[in-house]
C-alpha cells in the first residue's frame, strides 16, 4: 500500500489527453534500423503480389 | 490455496479465398476444416500412412473423379465441429474457423498447443488448396481485424474456484488486461475507432482495444466487454467457474503468448488467495483501454477512481511486486510450478526493457516486432502511416503461410521446439482431462459417438451408449487413467473399468 501511494501523483488540473506521445523510436531504434535491411530485403522478396490490392480488398465478418 | 489454472485458448482465424469472385467465409471455413478432417481420416484408415504433402495430387475438379481408398475425400460445407486426438476442438465459428487448444495445465504448454493449432491450420490451407480450382487459393491470418472495423477474438479461459466473489475477480482483472496490453498487443496500423483517423493514432499497440465499449457484460460480438460474464464451466459448476477472458490479441510471438497467459493465470489466482492487494480502479476503463494501445510512449497517465493518476507500465510493475510476495507465501504450485517461476522472470524482463528500451522486445512482443519492420519500411521508403504498403505489411505479418509470413521472418524468440509442436498437432497434454479425450479419441474414434469439454459418450455395442463425465478437469490425467486406457481392449471395457 505505502509504495502504491508513493507511486502515485496527483492528478493534472485539467485533461490527461493533453500528454504529448514520444514517438518509441530512440537512439536504440536507430541502431536496430541498421539490423532491419536485411530483413526489408526479405519482406521485398515474400511480399504478396499486388499486396495493396489484397489488404484493401481484405473484409472479414466479425466473429466471436 | 485456490483451484488449479487450467488454462485454454480458442482463436478464431481469419480467412479468405483469394482469386474467388464472393468468397463465402462459412464455405471457406468448412472447406478448410473438412479438407483436414478428411486427410486424417485417410490417413487413419488407408494403412500405410500418408505423407501430408503428396506432390502428384491435382487440385479442385478432379478430387471427385476418382474412387478407391486412397482418392481425395469429398468435401461437405457444413458446418463442420471435430473433436481432435490432440483433445482440440476445430470448428466453424460464425464465419471464421476457430480451434481451441485442449486444456492445459500450465503457460507453456499453452504455447506447445497453440503453436499446434497453428501447424494444423498450415496444414488444412495446403490440404484445402488441393481441392480448390487453379487460380484460387484459400489464406488464413491469425490476427483480429481486417482493419475495417471487424473483429474477431482469440479468446483465453481460466478455471477459478466458484467461491470467490465475481466482483472481485471483474475489479482486478479488468485492471490487469488494460495494462497488460503492453506486453500482449499484436499491434495495428491506424485505428478503427469511429472517428479516429490516422494522424491522431498512426499505430497502436494491439488489434482489440478498437472494439471495447462496456466494462462487464455477456456479449461477445456488440458491445463488447473488458470483463465477459459468459458462465458455461464446462466443468462442476459447483466447485468452479471457467472466466472467459475475450479482451487478447491472438499473438504470433510465443513469448507473448506466454506472457499473456502466464501472467493472467497468477494474477487470478492471487485474486482467488486474496492477495492481490488493492485494487487500481479506473475512472474510465473503456477510455484507459484505449488510451493504453494508443500510446507509443508507455508513460501516459491514467485516471484512476481517487483523482490520483498511474501510468500502465507503474500498475505492471506493482502487479509483479504483488505477485512475487504472492508467490513466496503461496507458492506456485496451482499456476504451473517453475513454468510460472519463469513467468515471472521474463515478466520482470518485459517490464524493465519496456520502461528502459521497448525497441529491445522487438525479438519477443508482437507490437514491436511489427513496428521496427513498418518503421524500417517508412524509413527506407520515405513514406508516411497512410502509405497502403504499411497495412500490406501489418496484414502479412499474421499470414500462416510459411512463403508468406512475416512474423515467422522477424527473428522472435522461440520457446518451444518444433518436433514437441509436430507432436502436439496429434497428442494431448498428459495432465489434464485432455488426455483422457485424446486417448479415447486416438484408440476408439469410431465408436466415440460425441465428445464435448466435460463428457464422452460411446456406444459400447449394448442398446444404450454410455456417457462418461469429465466434470474435474484436472482428472483423467496420463498418471490418473492411462494405465486404465492401456489396459482396456474396448471402450465397454474401460467403461466396466471405470465403473468398478
Amino acid at each position: 500500500m505505502a509504495e502504491r501511494e508513493q507511486k502515485r501523483k496527483p492528478a493534472p488540473a485539467r485533461e490527461v489527453e493533453e500528454v504529448a506521445d514520444a514517438p518509441v523510436t530512440s537512439e536504440t531504434g536507430e541502431k536496430l534500423k541498421a539490423d532491419i535491411d536485411d530483413l526489408l530485403d526479405e519482406i521485398d522478396e515474400v511480399l504478396e503480389t499486388n499486396a495493396e490490392d489484397f489488404v484493401r480488398s481484405y473484409v472479414q465478418k466479425g466473429g466471436e | 490455496m485456490g483451484v488449479h489454472k487450467v488454462l485454454g485458448i480458442e482463436t478464431e482465424y481469419g480467412i479468405v479465398v483469394k482469386g474467388q469472385a464472393d468468397s463465402n467465409p462459412v464455405s471457406a471455413s468448412s472447406l478448410l476444416i473438412n479438407a483436414y478432417v478428411n486427410e486424417l481420416e485417410r490417413e487413419r484408415t488407408a494403412g500405410p500412412k500418408v505423407a501430408w504433402d503428396f506432390e502428384d495430387e491435382s487440385p479442385g475438379k478432379d478430387a471427385r473423379g476418382s474412387a478407391g481408398p486412397s482418392s481425395p475425400p469429398e468435401v461437405e460445407t457444413h458446418l463442420v465441429n471435430a473433436v481432435l486426438t490432440n483433445g482440440a476442438r476445430y470448428y466453424v465459428d460464425h464465419a471464421h474457423p476457430e480451434l481451441s487448444t485442449p486444456e492445459c495445465a500450465d503457460a507453456r504448454s499453452i504455447v506447445v498447443w497453440d503453436r499446434a493449432a497453428e501447424e494444423i491450420v498450415r496444414r488444412s490451407m495446403v490440404a484445402a488448396n488441393r481441392l480448390l480450382p487453379e487460380g484460387q487459393e484459400l489464406v488464413v491470418h491469425k490476427n483480429n481485424s481486417d482493419g475495417k472495423g471487424n473483429s474477431y477474438g482469440c479468446h483465453e479461459n481460466y478455471l477459478m474456484g466458484r467461491s470467490v466473489p465475481f466482483g472481485r475477480i471483474v475489479s482486478h482483472a479488468t485492471t490487469h488486461f488494460i495494462t497488460r496490453q503492453l506486453f500482449t498487443g499484436s499491434g495495428k496500423v491506424g485505428s478503427e475507432a469511429p472517428g479516429v483517423g490516422i494522424d491522431e493514432v498512426p499505430y497502436q499497440l494491439t488489434q482489440r482495444a478498437d472494439f471495447f465499449e462496456a466494462e462487464v457484460g455477456l456479449e461477445t460480438t456488440l458491445k463488447r466487454p473488458i470483463v465477459n460474464t459468459r458462465d458455461e464451466p464446462h466443468a462442476d459448476a459447483q466447485k468452479y467457474r471457467r472466466l472467459h477472458v475475450i479482451t487478447g490479441d491472438a499473438n504470433c510471438s510465443e513469448m507473448a503468448t506466454f506472457l499473456k497467459v502466464g501472467t493472467t493465470a497468477i494474477v487470478l489466482a492471487m485474486v482467488e488467495d486474496d492477495a492481490a492487494g488493492p485494487v487500481f480502479s479506473f475512472r474510465s476503463p473503456v477510455q484507459a483501454m484505449r488510451k493504453v494501445s494508443y500510446d507509443l510512449s508507455l508513460s501516459r497517465p491514467l485516471e484512476l477512481t481517487d483523482g490520483t493518476t498511474i501510468t500502465a507500465l507503474e500498475v505492471q510493475e506493482e502487479l509483479l511486486r504483488r505477485a512475487r510476495a504472492w508467490a513466496d507465501q503461496h507458492g506456485l504450485e496451482t499456476v504451473g510450478g517453475e513454468v510460472a517461476a519463469r513467468v515471472l522472470d521474463e515478466w520482470e524482463r518485459v517490464l524493465h526493457l519496456l520502461a528502459t528500451d521497448p525497441m529491445a522486445l522487438a525479438d519477443r512482443i508482437d507490437w514491436v516486432a511489427k513496428y521496427r519492420m513498418l518503421e524500417g519500411y517508412r524509413d527506407r521508403h520515405s513514406v508516411d502511416w497512410s502509405h497502403p504498403t504499411l497495412g500490406a505489411l501489418a496484414l502479412q505479418y499474421h499470414d500462416l503461410r510459411p512463403e508468406r509470413s512475416l512474423a515467422g521472418r522477424a527473428g522472435l524468440v522461440r520457446l518451444v521446439g518444433d518436433e514437441e509442436v509436430h507432436r502436439a498437432m496429434t497428442e494431448p497434454p498428459e495432465d489434464t482431462r485432455a488426455y483422457f479425450r485424446g486417448r479415447c479419441l486416438q484408440r476408439w474414434a469410431s465408436q466415440v459417438v460425441a465428445a464435448n469439454w466435460d463428457s464422452i459418450v460411446f456406444d459400447v455395442g449394448s442398446s444404450a451408449l454410455r456417457r462418461v463425465p469429465m466434470m474435474e478437469p484436472m482428472r483423467g490425467t496420463r498418471a490418473h487413467v492411462g494405465t486404465v486406457l492401456d489396459e482396456s481392449n474396448d471402450p465397454a471395457d474401460l467403461v466396466a473399468r471405470l465403473s468398478a
